[in-house]
């Protein structure tokens, strides 16, 4: 008989024992700590244009007697956006000056930024793009549109999912008919038909809040019935546990059930699955963003932002920061099925109620 | 069948106290899966047709082989599975026909102990939890540390140590959980506990324990049992009164002194054939 699971802390533990569960709890934290600092850690905002510097090169670094500073740049070549460093002219690095404010958490007000160099000289970490806008700071502040989909995506569908499959698994009948039914033809039709279709059907004239919001709720929309079905078929397996037996004879209401019997144990399922699809609507995100329909400027998103390097007139290797949202996509999308795995790896063993 | 009153240990007392249960011509149906929809109008019908009575205080013992029938009878005695014809009475009221909300007083006064130790505990519910929780339903006005000293008193009372309390299910031996268990059923002060093979899971000498252990209980606790068991020689000491069940029907109901002495019935003679003699 395997040890069963019993703390939620020990299953952390496990996960972080081992190499690659380390990982991607290590780049998810980075990457939402990131998301959350956005304001204070990018030097701009992620409007902030300048039309002077278009396509400008990440900004080399030296040393001066002032301290780190970044290298200055003239622009050779407008046509070809070709920038040349201005040798001996640096602009010095400073730490947490003010600049444009914020809100903190979208609470706290606030002036001050990790690090900026003197206006009007600017810092480019990853490079500018087209209007001159500071790629890195478009970077995290796409990260908390980017990120904070899939976690806002996932609860949505697990939710309806765990509600619509776990009401079907238990007491069956009509409802479940109904839920099965309903699962079956949302799933016969191809997503992204399905994902295009209703993203048409609504008005293309929305604010960016309420485009974040139709998506995730198209997404969430498509996303819950791969949940319900799964989550209905462990709910009738678990209900045939003489556990739930037991707590039926004892007089405990069909939703006390549900809610201290079952749910504590599909738990497991629902962190393993949560990991497993939040790329997909990561991806859905960028999807969207990249054919124009999801996310619009001048709000930032990693998909938004992709679909803008796609415009370049040149594209050769020369505008590779550009891709930096890729990169970003790639990793966030890789830690999650990273984690995702090793949180079955952990798991699965133990995701048995029946020891028989 | 005088001779077997005057045998049995405390014969007028079992025999004159009032009845608790009757079952009448209980029969359950299984549908089988299938048919358009799911619906389907074939059914498999493990009982068929059952009457007995329990008194307060009587243990009964229902013997027969695996896939008789017994545990079918249980679980339509506490209601886990509705009968498909014939009443259930408690205490002179129909309880078949209750569902819902309405079943719950009933649930304070008839419980269920399980076959299978290692499934009967939700594992990721602390012990105190799975015995406070029929606190929690019958015992409304309890405050939690109430609960929580009426579980550790329960756990002492079927022989484990307070402590357990904070601990998991799969920190258990079999034994123990079996212990859990009664001690649950325990909780709402019940007065008839359905006894579905409570030992069979079990090694030879730990059955012996829960065995005493029940019948301990029993005399501090006036409780009448339905012992389900496939073994006679578990059922026959214990009880008043043993019903031989053979594919869903009774074919034999007697003081177990009788049963031995004098089988009726030739299902009977093969399960006694089966029992080393004592
Ligand atoms: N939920 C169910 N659906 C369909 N058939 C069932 C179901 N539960 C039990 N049965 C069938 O009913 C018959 C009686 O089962 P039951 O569990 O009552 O037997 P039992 O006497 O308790 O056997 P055992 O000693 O093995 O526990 C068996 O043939 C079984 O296959
Ligand atoms: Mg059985």
């Amino acid at each position: 008989m395997n040890p069963v699971l019993t703390k939620r802390s020990g299953l952390w533990q496990q996960v972080i024992a081992r190499p690659q569960g380390a990982l991607a709890l290590g780049l998810l934290g980075f990457l939402y700590l990131c998301a959350l600092f956005a304001p204070l850690l990018a030097p701009y905002g992620p409007g902030d244009q300048d039309l002077q510097k278009p396509y400008h090169p990440p900004t080399g670094f030296t040393w001066t007697q002032d301290g780190l500073a970044v290298r200055l740049y003239e622009n050779a070549d407008p046509t070809q956006a070709l920038y040349r460093p201005i040798p001996g002219k640096t602009a010095t690095i400073h730490w947490f000056p003010a600049g444009h404010p914020y809100r903190l958490f979208g609470l706290l007000p606030c002036r001050r930024h990790l690090f900026g160099v003197e206006p009007p000289q600017k810092i480019y970490l990853l490079g500018s793009d087209s209007t001159g806008r500071d790629v890195f700071s478009r970077l995290l502040y796409g990260a908390q549109v980017s990120l904070s989909i899939g976690l806002i995506g996932i609860s949505i569908s697990l939710g309806v999912g765990l509600i619509a499959g776990g009401l079907a698994g238990y007491f069956g009948g009509w409802f479940d008919s109904l839920v099965m039914r309903t699962t079956e033809l949302l799933m016969a039709i191809p997503g992204l038909y399905l994902l295009l279709a209703l993203r048409g059907a609504f008005a293309s004239q929305f604010g960016s809040g309420e485009v974040y919001l139709l998506i995730v709720v198209i997404l969430s929309f498509l996303g819950w019935s791969g949940a319900a079905r799964v989550i209905r078929g462990l709910t009738l397996s678990l209900r045939a546990q003489t556990f739930v037996e037991a707590a039926i004879v004892t007089g405990l209401s069909p939703w006390r059930i549900l809610w201290r019997h079952l749910l504590p144990n599909l738990a497991s399922y629902l962190l393993v699955a949560a990991a497993l699809s939040i790329p997909g609507y990561i991806l859905g995100e960028a999807a969207l963003s990249f054919l124009g329909i999801g996310i619009q400027e001048p709000s930032a998103s990693w998909g938004l932002m992709l679909a803008q390097a796609q415009e370049m007139k040149v594209f050769m290797c020369n505008f590779w920061w550009l891709l930096s949202p890729g990169a970003a996509v790639f990793v966030t999308v890789a830690a999650f099925n990273l984690l995702g795995d090793t949180l079955r790896d952990v798991i699965d063993p133990h995701f048995r109620t029946s020891d028989r | 069948m005088t001779s077997s009153t005057l045998s049995s240990p405390q014969p007028d007392s079992a025999h004159l106290s009032p009845i608790l249960l009757e079952v009448e011509k209980l029969a359950v149906r299984y549908p089988l899966s299938g048919g358009f929809l799911g619906r389907s109008r074939r059914f498999v019908e493990p009982v068929k047709g059952v009457s007995f009575r329990i008194r307060a205080r009587q243990t009964v013992g229902l013997v027969g082989e695996s896939g008789s029938g017994k545990t079918t009878i249980g679980k339509a005695i506490v209601r886990l599975v509705s009968p498909h014809s014939g009443e259930i009475r408690y205490r002179q009221e129909r309880i078949d026909t209750l569902s819902g909300a309405r079943l719950r007083p009933y649930r304070k006064r008839v419980q269920m102990i399980f076959q299978d130790p290692h499934n009967s505990l939700n594992p990721r519910l602390t012990i105190s939890r799975i015995v406070g929780e029929p606190l929690e339903i019958h015992f409304p006005a309890l405050r939690a540390e109430e609960r929580r000293s009426r579980a550790a008193d329960l756990l002492q009372r079927v022989g484990l140590s307070p402590d357990s309390l904070d601990r998991y299910p799969h920190e258990f031996s079999g034994g123990q959980r079996q212990r859990i268990g009664i001690a649950r059923a325990l909780a709402v002060e019940p007065e008839l506990i359905v006894c579905d093979e409570p030992v069979s899971a079990l090694d030879v000498s730990v059955q012996a324990q829960i065995v005493n252990l029940l019948q301990d209980l029993q005399q501090d606790f006036s409780l009448a049992y339905l012992f389900i068991s496939h073994d006679l020689a578990v059922v026959e000491h214990i009880s008043d009164l043993v019903l031989v069940l053979n594919e869903g029907r009774i074919v034999e109901a007697a003081p177990p002194e009788e049963l031995y002495r004098n089988p009726q019935n030739e299902y009977t003679r093969k399960l006694l054939a089966a029992v080393p003699s004592l």
